[in-house]
């Protein structure tokens, strides 16, 4: 099986939002992989090996991203996760919208025929959650959005889907695009029919590379591709303005629960 | 210049609410670009809420057909973009609901549209605002494709009020339907008697330091007593103290009540980004330097367990006082 993951970059959200220039200002700015896309590999490669006995059992992960020359390295951390290849189509985020981004990644899973498009629901930079959706409008595929379990059957992947009110199943054939949500890192979420039933995944997300992992990454494929050769035309989204939310007054420390409640019903007459 | 199409979801006979936040923002989107707007109401059950519906527009256009019994993109998106299509709409609008969310974009990507996802308000005909960075950040973005398609978020819009008179109710054909081999299977639902989280005025939200499923109950008595909705961070729901949909933050629930309950939370940025539009938040802590005490309005140096019950007992006092 042959699985696709495209893969954001995305500012490290611990940092303090600053805005230059009535825009987002990214000067010095330090970016890790966007923890949804992470969490999308991990679930590739969790549906590609025997978790118990931590061993590929065959198959292919192949990340992609588009982004500047520095993207590259969030595509090497990938790689360092255990993805097999890369590609990194080059770019200023400032050329590119979603239906720029959209195009692109339409033309490489055409021309890589992947059995899965494995993605993450939203970027937690833009908080768009779209892009997935529109991929498989445009290609005409199935989609399974918002995954909090995964399995492999015979005829493709049955996905609990998290949605409004509870968790929903939905069967999608082989290709299909299918988003993933936080819950799919649970110990388990992946089923493949190869990890027994019984073996949970340990820890809080996806798995960290391994120094060995860091290793081989360097040796692995990245391929490098201009976007001028994917005919992607001026952006028809374009931001125009940025600003801070207002800051919310101070508050207070009250003493005991009489005193917040007596506050609550007679300051904020909120009960 | 054109017609704005809302697709509307609905309970029954009656639009639900977070129909009425995705008509009121219609309404202005309509007035912007020179049209009216229509309601679209789709599924195997659309027709029951078309009488209600028509108290909220001058057109509404109901799909109904067995096929349709559940939602599936793959059938509503070529659904809608036929609908867009055919009444002359340049924007096609839906609540940023889990539905929303996953048909609006399928939708864009056949009409060729430009698309504004979750945003906070309108600004001039085709400049839309919508938070980024975990609300953060607000980035306004123009969109110059003939047809937009947008999610709004709704904690962000008041509920549209009823246009005075009745709307035309009309029906068009499902259509040839294209699953692409998709099929729904099943559906895990909880049913619940408090309002949806959306909705409420109220919201009681545990975190991690509630420790387990069990120990939510006196957050659910606290709940009761105010009629007010369920919450929880993602180190709860992750956890499986809750159920998922419970989560509140950047990744889950956008909620703004008048008053919000943080029991047991932190106060990471992505839990701060679901609930600091709240009119009042109260946050209950045991440690006082933890980022939750920075947005409450009110804090409370305390373990929950000593909390919460007294908690319940005063406003049961104040109540009955009154
Ligand atoms: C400095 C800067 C300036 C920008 N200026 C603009 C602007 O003027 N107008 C505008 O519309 N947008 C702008 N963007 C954002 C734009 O470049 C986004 O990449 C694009 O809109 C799609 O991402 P999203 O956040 O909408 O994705 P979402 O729909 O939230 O992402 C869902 C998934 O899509 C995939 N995905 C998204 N983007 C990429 C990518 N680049 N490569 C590979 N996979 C991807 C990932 O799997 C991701 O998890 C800017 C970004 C930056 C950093
Ligand atoms: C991509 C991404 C998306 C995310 N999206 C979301 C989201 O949408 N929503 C969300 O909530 N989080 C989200 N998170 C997670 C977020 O970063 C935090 O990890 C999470 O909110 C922490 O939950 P918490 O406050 O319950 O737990 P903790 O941070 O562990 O806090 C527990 C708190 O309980 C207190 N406590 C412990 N015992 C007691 C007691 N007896 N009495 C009183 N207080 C006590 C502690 O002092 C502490 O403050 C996301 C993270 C990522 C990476």
């Amino acid at each position: 099986m042959k699985i696709l993951v495209p893969v954001k970059r995305v500012p490290d959200p611990t940092q303090k939002t600053k805005i230059k220039d009535n825009a987002i200002d990214l000067t010095g700015a330090s970016w890790i992989v966007n923890t949804f896309d992470e969490y999308a590999v991990e679930t590739a490669l969790r549906l590609l090996e025997n978790g118990e006995s931590n061993t590929r059992t065959g198959g292919e992960v192949v990340t992609v991203t588009l982004g500047p020359d520095d993207a590259a390295k969030e595509l090497r951390t990938t790689l360092a996760m255990g993805a097999d290849r890369a590609i990194h189509v080059v770019t200023d985020d400032k050329d590119i919208d979603s239906l720029a981004v959209v195009k692109v990644l339409q033309a490489i899973i055409e021309a890589e025929k992947p059995d899965l498009v494995l993605m993450g629901k939203q970027a937690v930079d833009g908080d768009a959650n779209q892009v997935g959706q529109m991929l498989a409008g445009k290609l005409g595929w199935p989609q399974a959005t918002f995954a909090a379990t995964i399995e492999k059957v015979a005829d493709g992947f049955v996905v609990g889907r998290e949605v409004d009110g509870g968790v929903e199943y939905k069967k999608v054939p082989s290709p299909a695009i299918v988003t993933v949500d936080l819950r799919i890192v649970a110990g388990h979420s992946v089923k493949n029919g190869v990890t027994p039933a019984t073996f949970a995944y340990q820890g809080e997300g996806a798995r960290l590379p391994s120094l060995k992992g860091i290793m081989a990454a360097k040796k692995k494929p990245l391929d490098s591709k201009k976007i001028a050769d994917f005919g992607v035309g001026a952006p028809a989204i374009r931001e125009v303005g940025v600003t801070l939310p207002p800051a919310r007054a101070a508050g207070q420390i009250v003493a005991d629960i009489p005193t917040l409640v007596a506050k609550l019903a007679n300051d904020a007459k909120a009960i | 210049m054109g017609n704005v199409l809302a697709i509307c979801e609905y309970s029954g006979a009656a639009l639900r609410s977070s129909a009425l936040s995705n008509l009121s923002f219609a309404r202005a989107a309509a007035t912007a670009h020179g049209g009216e707007v229509i309601i679209a109401l789709i599924g195997a059950g659309a027709n029951a809420a078309s009488g209600h519906a028509a108290k909220y527009a001058g057109k509404v256009i109901v799909v109904e057909d067995g096929a349709l019994e559940h939602y599936l993109a793959e059938s509503y998106a070529p659904i809608i973009a036929r609908l867009a299509k055919d009444n002359g709409a340049s924007i096609v609008t839906a609540t940023a609901t889990s539905l929303g969310k996953d048909v609006m974009p399928r939708v864009a990507a056949l009409l060729d549209a430009g698309m504004a996802s979750d945003i906070s308000k309108l600004e001039g005909s085709n400049k839309f605002v919508r938070p980024i960075l975990a609300g953060n950040a607000y980035s306004t973005v123009e969109i110059s494709t003939p047809i937009i398609c947008v999610t709004v978020r709704q904690s962000e819009f008041e509920p549209a009020g009823e246009a005075g008179g009745a709307g035309t109710v009309s029906t068009a054909p499902v259509g040839e339907i294209n699953l692409f081999g998709a099929s729904f299977v099943r559906a895990e639902t909880q049913k619940s008697d408090r309002p949806d989280l959306g909705d409420a005025k109220v919201v009681v939200a545990g975190g991690r330091g509630m420790k387990n499923g069990e120990n939510f109950k006196v957050l659910e008595q606290l709940a009761d007593l105010l009629g007010a909705a369920m919450g929880a961070s993602r180190a709860a729901t992750d956890a499986g103290m809750v159920p998922a949909d419970w989560q509140v933050g950047q990744t889950g629930k956008i909620v703004a009540p008048n008053l919000y309950f943080a029991v047991a939370i932190s106060g990471a940025i992505q839990h701060l980004a679901g609930m600091k539009g709240s009119k009042t938040i109260v946050a209950i802590n045991k440690n006082k330097d933890e980022p939750i005490f920075q947005v409450a309005d009110y804090g409370v140096v305390m373990e929950w367990e000593k909390a919460v019950p007294e908690l319940i007992s005063e406003i049961k006092k104040v109540k009955a006082s009154r």
